[in-house]
């Protein structure tokens, strides 16, 4: 088993589901609706308990505590795509943001539910079940306002344009990609733009959105190297607040 | 988390000589039998007034008592934390979304109790303008504001009302998770580092002032409404609550070696009631009154929501003709 590809692997889905549950509980007690204050914070904490899964099979892989390893890096040592760390915006762009992220991560998790590397498997399977609550919020939700009136279609079809570059940041090519696929980990980054582009495209396609031509788009690459937008440190500054007050200390 | 201490003001008139004396009659009686009044059953107006003034105020409570604990979760030490705060936070948004269900029942929509919080026509429990500055802040919320909530919850979970008392039911249970993970993080400071402690002891500092306001205005001066406590309205006085309350809580406290800013506070050993220095009653009616650290604060985060999320419902309003296939 190649251990640095696994790794690698492993960093880039945890920081993700890391960064977006903290993007997430910021809509806490701001949502357009309570129910979607609610909705927003149980996909929190799914994603934060999903980050903190992945950081502990990392543990387990040698890497350090969980605690340790999220609270106490800097931005250019997190692998997350540049797509999670942006700020909220306003409720369209993170409807839209979760919208393109959950559709990869339901995939991708799907994917991971065969891997050859079974503790991985094992939480995939797990995790599957969560995101397909994930998804249906999603659909639900840009099917409605995708549809609803000329302000919720105008607002969705800015957001959209100018998150996907950002989604597609989320496939950025992996130096690992051959050994991943080769060794049965996983299906690899190419395979998963492919399946979620189809899945993306139907959804949009039910709406009153217009799907911009992927093709002509310019990736926001980076983030899985370590290059991120300014927005990542402040945010990891503040979630770090407290627990760097006396990291040693028990909380 | 409600404290219900600013819930009645002085009825001026009960306006019981316009209504219908055959049932008025038989709704005391179902009361006084320990009956439980249904949304569609008769009521009178001044019952059904009250009832929406403090149901509205106690889910008002709950979203902007969701605001002061909500900043630290994006700042909570690691995950465990991070993990409960999320869930005990989003609780209470929930709490707020059962307890306006419960108040639309008796007729106000509620969009129009949102209108009447952010215009500030309606109220909700004082302690929640004050500011956490410090994670042990947060932490003293989640344990003793909670503790607080839960002891005027339960009592009125025994009052008249059937909507609002099943709510309370779930409302305690869940409250009486958070008291526990309070509790918890309360415990893990008092026995830290030196830095942990002082943080924490602060937060009892500042917090006991509005802690003893929780409840309301002591019973001398507060508005006696027979009435409402025969209507099983107001469940127990607002002195008996703050006395069970310190009855529960103070030793507690004291046992992990923090003190409290009242060298008055004793319990009396022969009237079994807890002595203090009186709050300070003009503070509490200044800030009631929005003169408070943070009302304006908290009214201008809610009117932000309030008005960002507007396109989001008038678009849920719209027909649609494109999507009519069902979802899942």
């Amino acid at each position: 088993m190649n251990e640095q590809a696994l790794k690698e692997l492993l960093y880039k889905m945890a920081d993700d589901q890391l960064i977006l549950g903290h993007r997430n509980s910021e809509w806490t007690g701001f949502g357009p609706l309570l129910e979607e204050d609610i909705a927003f914070s149980s996909m929190a904490q799914d994603k934060v308990g999903q980050s903190q899964a992945l950081y502990t099979i990392l543990h387990e892989l040698g890497e350090g505590e969980p605690d340790t390893v999220a609270f106490m890096r800097n931005a250019d040592q997190f692998h997350n795509c540049q797509l999670v760390e942006l700020p909220n915006g306003e409720y369209d762009f993170s409807l839209i943001r979760h919208f393109l992220f959950d559709t990869a991560e339901a995939i991708r998790f799907e994917m991971l539910s065969n891997s050859s590397y079974a503790p991985l498997a094992q939480l995939a399977k797990k995790i599957k079940g969560e995101l397909r609550y994930h998804t249906m919020h999603a659909n639900i939700w840009i099917k409605q306002l995708g549809a609803a009136t000329e302000e919720s279609i105008g607002k969705l079809q800015q957001s959209l344009e100018t998150a996907l570059p950002y989604a597609l940041g989320i496939f950025e090519p992996s130096p690992y990609e051959q050994e991943l696929i080769s060794e049965g980990i996983f299906e690899g980054e190419v395979a998963l733009q492919d399946v979620w582009l189809k899945k993306v495209e139907e959804v949009i396609g039910q709406t009153k959105l217009t799907m911009p031509d992927v093709a002509s788009l310019t990736p926001a690459f980076g983030g899985r190297v370590g290059k991120h937008s300014s927005h990542l440190q402040p945010l990891l500054d503040e979630m770090s607040e407290v627990f760097k007050i006396d990291p040693g200390a028990d909380w | 988390m409600y404290g219900g201490g600013n819930t009645f003001e002085g009825i001026k008139s009960t306006g019981l000589e316009t209504e219908d004396p055959v049932k008025l009659a038989e709704f005391e009686a179902r009361i006084e039998r320990g009956e439980k009044i249904e949304p569609h059953d008769w009521m009178p107006q001044l019952y059904r007034k009250q009832l929406i003034r403090m149901i509205e105020q106690h889910a008002h409570s709950e979203i902007i008592g969701a605001l002061p604990e909500g900043t630290w979760i994006t700042r909570a030490p690691g995950f465990k934390r991070k993990l409960a705060l999320m869930a005990k936070v989003q609780d209470e948004v929930g709490h707020a979304q059962l307890l306006y269900g419960a108040a639309e029942t008796l007729g106000k929509p509620r969009e129009q109790m949102l209108d009447d919080l952010i215009s500030g026509k309606s109220k909700y429990s004082n302690i929640f303008n004050y500011p956490a500055f410090t994670w042990a802040d947060s932490c003293f919320i989640s344990w003793l504001v909670d503790a607080g909530a839960i002891v005027n919850q339960l009592a009125n979970a025994r009052g008249s009302y059937g909507p609002y008392c099943r709510a309370l039911e779930r409302i305690c249970a869940e409250e009486s998770f958070h008291l526990k993970y309070g509790h918890h993080c309360v415990i893990h400071l008092a026995t830290g580092s030196q830095v942990q402690r002082d943080m924490m002891q602060a937060a009892f500092n500042r917090w006991w002032p509005p802690m003893m306001h929780f409840f309301g205005p002591s019973d001398k001066a507060s508005v006696h409404s027979e009435i409402l406590m025969r209507w099983k309205v107001k469940m127990s006085s607002n002195d008996d609550q703050r006395n069970q309350f310190l009855d529960m809580y103070v030793p507690k406290i004291w046992e992990l070696g923090f003190t409290l800013p009242d060298p008055n506070l004793r319990k009396n050993t022969e009237t079994d009631k807890w002595e203090y220095t009186e709050p300070d009653w003009e503070e509490f009616k200044r800030v009631i009154n929005g003169d408070g650290p943070c009302n304006a604060e908290r009214l201008a985060v809610r009117r932000t929501a309030e008005e960002r999320g507007r396109w989001v419902r008038k678009a849920l309003l719209a027909p649609k003709t494109e999507y009519v296939a069902p979802l899942a």
